[in-house]
């Protein structure tokens, strides 16, 4: 598109790469807090057309869109599977939950960021512990991670409320505003703005000098070791950002649900977080859009149906998991790269026209 | 000392039980290098089709051998229709798909079965100091592995099967059908799985009711040794006594998280567990 | 003509690694495979015996199609390979590698056994050690006595001299040799060794990117300069 000006000499050097212009000048960082700001926006508007039970679905689609873009960092980037990311949701809950209980003073702000400092000393804690092992050896200690941390909550019932659980109550829509959005919608908001910037946060890591150290581990641990990247070092510092981003995604899902038992992280869920993320498309972060969408509502669409079709209890509780094995089987067999790369390649021929290299 | 000879004694039944499971994860990872996240929903399958034959026969030995069988054949199934179209193209895609079929058979099971628990007896009485019921499970255990020693150390089957474990390519040079030697591990493998679902399932089962012992299971496998069948026995041993100690001096709600703190403090040691095969590993 | 090849054609994705081979290997001859580096040696092996599809074209033993057969099948019909490196399973023992490549026939073939381990004394000798614990040269002997152990019409060798010090090699070539006159063998060498594969074979194949570009009796190829020069780098 720039060959104007080089036409004489473009036969004997290869054209230099052209300089990003435009759109792909910006600096990763700005860029992603744009994309951000822009989701932010459409959010907003999006919310306002819909109700408030809608809002309530899409902030716990926000939430679980961060945990799995967090576990794409991890899986997707560096290739270590983890099973026991649910076990980061439930530190970060149940942290969140602590906090508002016993310092009822600290905003949310700061409650947020306590959350993410702590599932931060965890992930160093779980991933230096598990740094060595490889494949299905830290798939394996990870899953036990995810069964055996509910079991805190049983132990240690007078802080942590047994298997009810603890409930909190939040702040809904600040006073000015009381009228103008409901609780919900502000809830909603509060989830997808803190989620759209760790979002931004993540994409540009994944887009920096770790993004590329990660996959360059992934695709062949022993070259990238000889290329001097600190293989064990960088795997922790992913297995140390896939917990933040779940410990920040469990605090976010005990302000918007205001109960957290140890009921709702089970191997399950960490199973659901895994499988949602292949649904979705394992190789990009906007796969964790698609994985979000399909958590929250193939539940609730599961439920609508057995509903209508007037099936029992056992069916409607069991649907949306046999729905979610399926589709993920499915999907490995005939779209392996998800979701997300079944879109890209729909739309490949568009982007091609409009954007030649 | 009474309390540490029955936590011991215990220790010896459940380990029984973890030293199965962990067996049945062996065979199918030495086959495929693929540890089978699905084994446990092999075995409910297993288990819940014993429990339906016994109600219809009045029998809970028909039921028994019903569930072996459909273990076996579970296994087979399950290789041929799903796991060999995919597994192949990569590691985190082998264990995506076990996991898929983890979730979709625990919640056929609930459809089926209802989430409630369900009375599933035990095979001899229970009650006591290793009562017949405990001894039953480690002798069953113990004549399953060594059976299994024996299937692959001296007959043309077992030979085939390492074979085709170790190198396929040769082995298809030497007239073996290396496809069916896998669907054979597996079969052998749920075998095994449902034998340890059947002792683990008493005395109720429910569509969760392994996850627990799923996860002693493969923490067995993983100090074990994913590639060594005595190291399953081993770790399957290790574990069962070890969560019985911790479960009787600390408290059960800690087990879990005991299991995890041996297989960190193992693997550190040996990351590919106690008895692995040190040229297992490619460099 | 034991084995016929017509007009055989292979290829991975796009690339055509086999363009109409077509080649004849006499009964009891022993016939040598040449050429460089990726001409498509290994692929020619791999296609007659089932491990790699053929796109095109026929492979009869004994006027029996194997085409299409899984290489599982294609060894019971009497066409045995030793794959490259020889296929050596060192997680077993020497016996139970030998006992391996008989065990299609069904019948336990004590007799199969006996031979084999007469023809390698080394390996008898160490029967029920580890694989692991051969050298390179033992190695490709137990390599070639599985493969005899289903009692071959045919047997293809893939590179038998990689690795191996000469001397050991031209123990491997002499050792076929006299295998071919004492059990009436038929014996088709792939090799890049060009000129120690000539010296024994009584025939030859030269390939190059896929085709055969010039073939006859060993002893016109090893004089023959312009092919020496061309494809066999001597």
């Amino acid at each position: 598109m720039t060959t104007t000006s080089t036409s004489s000499n473009a036969v004997e050097a290869p054209a230099p790469p052209a300089r990003p212009r435009g759109w792909r000048a910006l600096p990763s960082p700005v860029r992603h807090l744009l994309l951000a700001a822009l989701g932010l926006a459409v959010f907003t508007g999006f919310l306002l057309v819909t109700g408030d039970l809608t809002a309530l679905r899409m902030a716990a689609v926000g939430y679980t869109m961060l945990s799995i873009a967090g576990l794409q960092l991890l899986v997707g980037g560096s290739g270590q599977v983890s099973l026991g990311h649910g076990a980061f949701m439930m530190i970060g809950a149940y942290t969140t939950a602590l906090l508002v209980i016993h310092m009822p003073m600290l905003p949310l702000a700061a409650d947020l960021l306590l959350v993410v400092l702590v599932a931060v000393v965890a992930g160093i804690a779980v991933g230096a512990a598990t740094a060595r092992l490889h494949g299905p050896y830290l798939a394996g200690a990870t899953l036990i991670l995810a069964v055996g941390l509910p079991g805190l909550a049983h132990r240690y019932h007078e802080v942590l409320g047994g298997s009810n659980g603890l409930t909190i109550r939040t702040a809904g829509a600040p006073p000015f505003l009381q009228g103008v959005v409901t609780n919900s919608e502000w809830k909603a908001l509060v989830v997808w703005t803190t989620v759209l910037l760790a979002m931004a946060l993540l994409a540009t890591v994944n887009s920096g000098r770790l993004g590329r150290r990660l996959r360059a581990i992934r695709d062949d641990e022993n070259a990238a070791a000889m290329a001097g990247i600190p293989v064990g070092r960088t795997k922790v510092v992913a297995f140390v950002i896939a917990s933040a981003a779940g410990g920040l995604a469990g605090g976010l899902q005990a302000y918007v649900l205001g109960t957290i038992t140890p009921g709702s992280f089970t191997l399950a869920l960490s199973l659901t977080l895994i499988a949602a993320l292949v649904l979705g498309g394992i190789s990009s972060m906007w796969g964790a859009l698609w994985a979000g969408l399909a958590v929250v509502y193939l539940e609730i669409w599961a439920s609508d149906a057995t509903r209508a079709l007037n099936l029992d209890r056992d069916v409607e509780n069991n649907l949306p998991v046999v729905v979610f094995g399926v589709l993920l089987i499915l999907i490995l067999r005939f779209w392996p790269l998800g979701v997300h790369g079944a879109v890209q390649r729909l739309t490949a021929p568009l982007r091609k026209k409009s954007a030649p290299r | 000392m009474t309390t540490f000879l029955n936590l011991t004694l215990n220790g010896l039944a459940t380990g029984a039980v973890y030293a199965a499971l962990a067996l049945s994860l062996v065979i199918i990872y030495q086959a495929t290098r693929l540890v089978n996240f699905a084994q446990p929903a092999l075995a409910l399958v297993a288990v819940y089709i014993a429990y339906t034959v016994s109600q219809m026969t009045g029998s809970y030995w028909i039921g028994f051998v019903a569930g072996l069988l459909s273990g076996l054949v579970a296994g087979a199934l399950v290789e041929r229709v799903v796991i060999r179209p995919i597994a192949k193209s990569s590691e985190l895609n082998a264990i995506i798909v076990t996991l898929g079929l983890l979730l979709i058979v625990q919640g056929g099971v609930g459809m089926i079965w209802g989430n409630r628990q369900h009375g599933f007896p035990y095979a001899f009485d229970y009650v006591g100091r290793f009562s017949p019921a405990d001894v039953f499970a480690v002798a069953s255990v113990a004549v399953t592995a060594l059976l299994l020693f024996g299937l692959y150390q001296f007959t043309p089957l077992g030979l085939r099967m390492r074979a085709a474990a170790f190198r396929p390519e040769a082995a298809r040079l030497s007239g073996v059908k290396v496809g069916l030697m896998l669907t054979a591990g597996w079969a052998i493998a749920s075998l095994i799985g449902a034998l340890a679902g059947m002792l683990a399932g008493p005395p109720f089962i429910s569509p969760n009711a392994f996850d627990g012992v799923f996860v002693y299971g493969i923490t067995a496998a993983v100090i074990g040794g994913l590639d060594n069948p005595f190291g399953a026995v081993l770790g399957g041993v290790l574990i069962g006594l070890g969560m019985s100690y911790v479960s009787g001096y600390a408290g059960p709600e800690l087990a879990t998280l005991a299991a995890l703190a041996i297989v960190v403090l193992v693997l550190s040691v040996r990351p590919d567990g106690i008895l692995s095969r040190p040229a297992a590993r490619k460099v | 003509m034991i084995l016929e090849v017509q007009n055989l054609n292979a290829s991975y994705g796009a690339v055509r690694a086999l363009k109409d081979v077509s080649l004849g290997v006499a009964e009891k001859g022993f016939c040598a495979v040449l050429g460089a580096n990726g001409a498509g040696k290994t692929t020619l092996l791999r296609t007659l015996t089932g491990l790699h599809r053929a796109a095109g074209g026929r492979v009869l033993l004994e006027g029996e199609d194997l085409t299409r057969l899984p290489a599982e099948r294609v060894v019971t019909r009497g066409l045995a390979h030793v794959p490259e490196g020889g296929g050596v399973i060192t997680e077993l023992t020497v016996e139970e590698n030998l006992r391996l490549g008989g065990l299609w026939r069904r019948r336990r073939d004590r007799v199969a056994l006996d031979e084999v381990l007469d023809l390698f004394p080394p390996l008898a000798q160490r029967i029920s050690k580890s694989a692991s614990t051969l050298s390179g040269g033992e190695r490709q002997m137990l390599a070639i006595g599985r493969a005899l152990m289903s009692r071959p019409k045919v047997l293809l060798l893939d590179e038998p001299s990689l690795g191996l010090a000469p001397l050991v090699t031209r123990q491997i070539f002499d050792l076929l040799r006299e295998l071919r006159s004492s059990t009436g063998l038929t014996v088709v060498l792939v090799e890049q060794n060009a000129n120690g594969a000539l010296a024994v074979t009584d025939s030859g194949f030269v390939l190059n990117q896929g085709s055969v570009v010039a073939s006859g009796p060993s002893a016109e190829l090893l004089s023959d300069d312009r092919t020496r020069h061309a494809y066999l780098g001597f």
